[in-house]
């Protein structure tokens, strides 16, 4: 494999690893911090490009899109969340039915809605074209999503160890009825931290539109990669999910490359290989 | 030979240590009681000892065998038995398959997927010996969950007895019972024969002052008082982490 | 009485192509036979031993896949039965050892990928699984030098598997090794506690749930005469799932039962509606709202376990009959 394919291969990873970061940062924080497996979040990261698609052929510029589909795919999470979710606390099976069983009907809904062909997102004029970075000329677009992960990851780093709302999210899950004693609203933080996963989903699918294009099955195929990230970095773990977006990306991109057909079995073998040396992942807490 | 020896214990959950160089050394046929405030550690001892928890540092020897690496389920075929603080049988079932299950856990019909369980006669006679020893046998055939609290604890103790242990490890005992159902156990439990190591947590002073012959006292994670029941109660450690606390 | 009711049962099912009108219901008939044996064979997994799966499309698929594959290089019958269910064990060994390694919850999102996974090489590795195109295959097996080729002499001996495949789960749930297994549901701690080996009783409940899985997928093959990579859908596992729940889970019956809806309603639905993904879906998210607690013995035991936690002291016994 000659040094510019290695290198595009590179780039690609790079770009595919923080679109996944995105949405299993979402993934992982209502996994790792509600205890909630949210089978609908491929379900969110496609209904984000969907809405994006609809916005901005209504002329909505894309930026625009992106934020206001993530609060779109927040809203439905939202409602999820508190009529749903919140009579289930605690069971887990019937948490994992609800959110399938809803994953299910919104793939079905918007294959009705917006027919069965992909939709390709236009990559927004600022971004088009090539940067040229050390001498080497970079699709300006797919650094951009790099830069855009590396500030989401900064940003949630910083909401949850540095600010009040972030020390109220960690005591609430790690205590709820203690927290609750304290004051802290454990159920309203809930639906917060909630949309906010939706919303990084979503607003991932519209970030991912200009590459991945947005098609019935998106939703599939990104679940179990979430899974996968989720698995391999620990839930609940920010680091967790940046280390193992990037170990994702990387493995699929040059797994695709290298072995077209396994894709999915290159991702398999990490996977094992953490579950059988670490099974609370590379940074999960290990379970007391 | 001691019976129970754990040397230099450690635990720790993320940054909060729960086990802290605890040794002890239990004599067979002895009669050991384990106080200490909420939180001293006592039941995480008791997971450390049966392996349901792996120590961070130390060694748990079982008359005079080094278990440290053996497996949880596997101490229980080498002579260990408990009971739990919270009553965890099996609600669906009758006391008689209750007892039938903890008998079964020792032998190697266990793993049989070919006969009828209905059918092995001779278990359930054991069982149904087990209840009587207990004089729980005339409730057999009644859903555990249409029992007392008190026979219920009685039923685990018998289960715990009925693996022939030669060591019984009992988390509060008391723990829920009214004082009709305390006599019954505390009779139960001091009607153990000698070739039964009994080691004990307990808050219920009252009762189980009564039946320890060697007290340790765990605070914080540490052993900080041991010795004869009289020389703990006296002890002047063991009065202020109990009026202080 | 009950073996009044269950003789006649089994009468009216042995009979089905004589007084069912048509080849088309026939191969209905032989369709919920099959996802019968599939859904017992989840039971084992979700009813038995407590551990929720939705992966076991996946093994399903491997074995209808490894038919497939043994057909077409020109094996007998026997050795492509033999072949497709060690395949099909192996992969139910290699899906036990890491969905093990997680508890719970993390043992339902790790058999997800497993079968997510599955899917993605049935879907991508076009040189073993043909892709989206999927393997044909020709021929089903004579047994005994009789022709299966007929709706009704396939249903019969479907028929015989299906009854094997209950008598075979009768004989499990009864024995102590079945007791084991629904020991460590409700009480893993306990059931460790008495000296029982947790985790090799739900690895070897895993094997037998696989084994039937795989049985399944392949007379679904020899049904078909067809293996694509919808078979290994979430959707598909999901569905299996959902006659499990719907008929009543730890329950000989129940997974029949739910096969007999779920496939009724999915040809009716597809008759009238065609969107029985959205169906699905819905259905999911009814029983849970309409019904969360005791869909499965093991989300009825957190109930109880909280409730006994809770409470001091039990009520006071039953007057003696």
């Amino acid at each position: 494999m000659d040094m510019s394919l290695t290198v595009v291969l590179a780039v690609n990873s790079v770009t595919l690893g923080g679109l996944l970061f995105l949405l299993s940062a979402g993934f992982s924080l209502i996994f790792g911090l509600m205890k909630i497996p949210n089978l609908t979040h491929g379900s969110f990261f496609m209904l984000g490009g969907y809405f994006a698609a609809s916005l901005i052929g209504w002329g909505v510029d894309f930026w625009s899109a992106a934020f206001l589909s993530g609060l779109l795919v927040a809203a439905f999470g939202g409602i999820v969340e508190r009529l749903i979710l919140r009579r289930l606390p605690g069971a887990e099976l019937a948490q994992v039915l609800v959110t399938l069983g809803l994953s299910f009907m919104v793939a079905d809904v918007c294959l009705r809605v917006w027919t069965g062909d992909p939709i390709r997102i236009d990559t927004p004029s600022a971004l088009r074209g090539a940067t040229s970075v050390l001498g080497v000329a970079f699709p300006t677009y797919r650094l951009a999503i790099s830069v855009i992960a590396v500030i989401f990851a900064v940003a949630l780093w910083a909401l949850l160890d540095r600010t009040r709302l972030g020390a109220m999210i960690r005591a609430g899950v790690d205590d709820p009825a203690m927290a609750r004693v304290v004051g802290i609203r454990v159920s309203r933080l809930f639906t917060i931290v909630f949309c906010l996963g939706a919303w990084l989903a979503g607003f991932a699918g519209v970030i991912g539109g200009p590459i991945l294009s947005v098609y019935p099955g998106l939703d599939q195929e990104m679940l179990p990669l979430a899974l996968v990230v989720v698995i391999l970095g620990g839930s609940g773990s920010l680091l967790g999910s940046l280390v193992g977006s990037f170990i994702v990306g990387f493995l699929y991109n040059f797994g695709q490359a290298l072995f077209p057909e396994l894709a999915y079995v290159v991702l398999f073998l990490p996977m094992l290989f953490v579950l059988v040396l670490r099974p609370q992942g590379l940074f999960g807490r290990q379970a007391g | 030979m001691t019976a129970l020896a754990v040397r230099d214990l450690d635990k720790s959950f993320g940054g909060l240590c729960v086990t802290a160089g605890v040794s002890l050394s239990v004599e067979p046929g002895e009669r050991r009681l384990i106080i200490g405030p909420n939180g001293a550690g006592k039941t995480t001892l008791f997971n450390l000892i049966t392996g349901e928890l792996r120590p961070d540092r130390g060694a748990i020897m079982l008359f005079g065998r080094d278990i440290t690496r053996v497996p949880s389920h596997r101490r229980f075929h080498l002579g260990i038995a408990r009971t739990y603080q919270i009553i965890t049988l099996f609600q669906g079932e009758t006391l008689l398959r209750n007892v039938m299950l903890s008998l079964l856990g020792l032998s190697r019909l266990r793993w049989n997927p070919f006969v009828r369980l209905a059918r092995q006669g001779a278990l359930i006679a054991r069982a149904r010996e087990t209840l009587a020893r207990v004089a729980l046998d005339h409730l057999a055939e009644r859903p555990l969950a249409q029992t007392s609290y008190g026979e219920r604890r009685r039923v685990e103790i018998a289960m715990a007895l009925a693996q022939n242990p030669r060591i019984l490890l009992l988390d509060e005992p008391f723990a829920g019972l009214a004082i009709d159902e305390r006599r019954d156990v505390l009779r139960l439990v001091t009607g153990i024969p000698r070739d039964v190591t009994i080691v004990m947590i307990e808050h219920d002073m009252d009762v189980a002052l009564d039946f320890a012959e060697r007290i340790t006292v765990l605070h914080f994670g540490e052993v900080v008082v041991e010795g004869t029941r009289g020389e703990v109660v006296a002890h002047p450690r063991t009065k202020e982490i109990y009026l202080g606390a | 009485m009950k073996r009044l009711v269950v003789a006649a049962a089994l009468a009216i099912l042995a009979t089905v192509p004589v007084w069912v009108g048509g080849t088309y219901y026939v191969n209905i008939a032989s369709q919920i036979l099959i996802a019968a044996i599939f859904a017992l064979g989840i039971n084992v997994l979700v009813g038995y031993a407590g551990l929720v799966t939705l992966g076991h499309a996946g093994l399903f698929g491997i074995a209808a896949y490894a038919g497939a594959r043994l057909m077409n290089n020109g094996h007998g019958h026997v050795a492509v039965a033999a072949g497709a269910l060690a395949v099909t064990l192996l992969g139910a060994a290699v899906f036990a050892a890491l969905a093990l390694r997680g508890t719970g919850l993390g043992f339902v999102m790790i058999t997800v990928a497993l079968g997510q996974i599955v899917w993605g090489v049935a879907y991508r590795w076009i040189s073993l699984t043909n892709g989206d195109n999927g393997i044909s295959v020709s021929g089903r097996p004579s047994p005994l030098g009789l022709s299966l080729a007929s709706a009704a002499s396939f249903y019969w001996a479907t028929f015989v598997i299906f009854l094997l495949a209950v008598a075979s789960m009768a004989i499990f749930v009864a024995s102590p090794f079945g007791a084991s297994v629904l020991g460590t549901r409700d009480q893993p701690r306990r059931m460790n506690a008495l000296g029982y080996h947790v985790w090799m009783i739900r690895f070897l409940a895993f094997l037998f749930s696989g084994f039937w899985s795989g049985v399944a997928g392949l007379l679904y093959l020899y049904y078909n005469q067809f293996v694509g990579p919808q078979v290994v859908a979430l959707t598909a596992s999901a569905e299996a799932l959902l006659m499990v729940i719907s008929g009543g889970a730890a329950t000989l019956l129940g997974p029949i039962a739910g096969a007999a809806l779920v496939v009724i309603m999915k040809n009716v639905a597809s008759a009238y509606i065609e969107r029985w993904n959205f169906v699905l879906g819905a259905i999911f998210v009814a029983i849970v709202v309409f019904m969360p607690e005791g869909l499965v013995p093991g989300t009825a035991r957190r109930w109880r376990g909280a409730m006994a936690a809770l409470r001091q002291r039990a009520a006071p016994p039953v007057a003696a009959r």
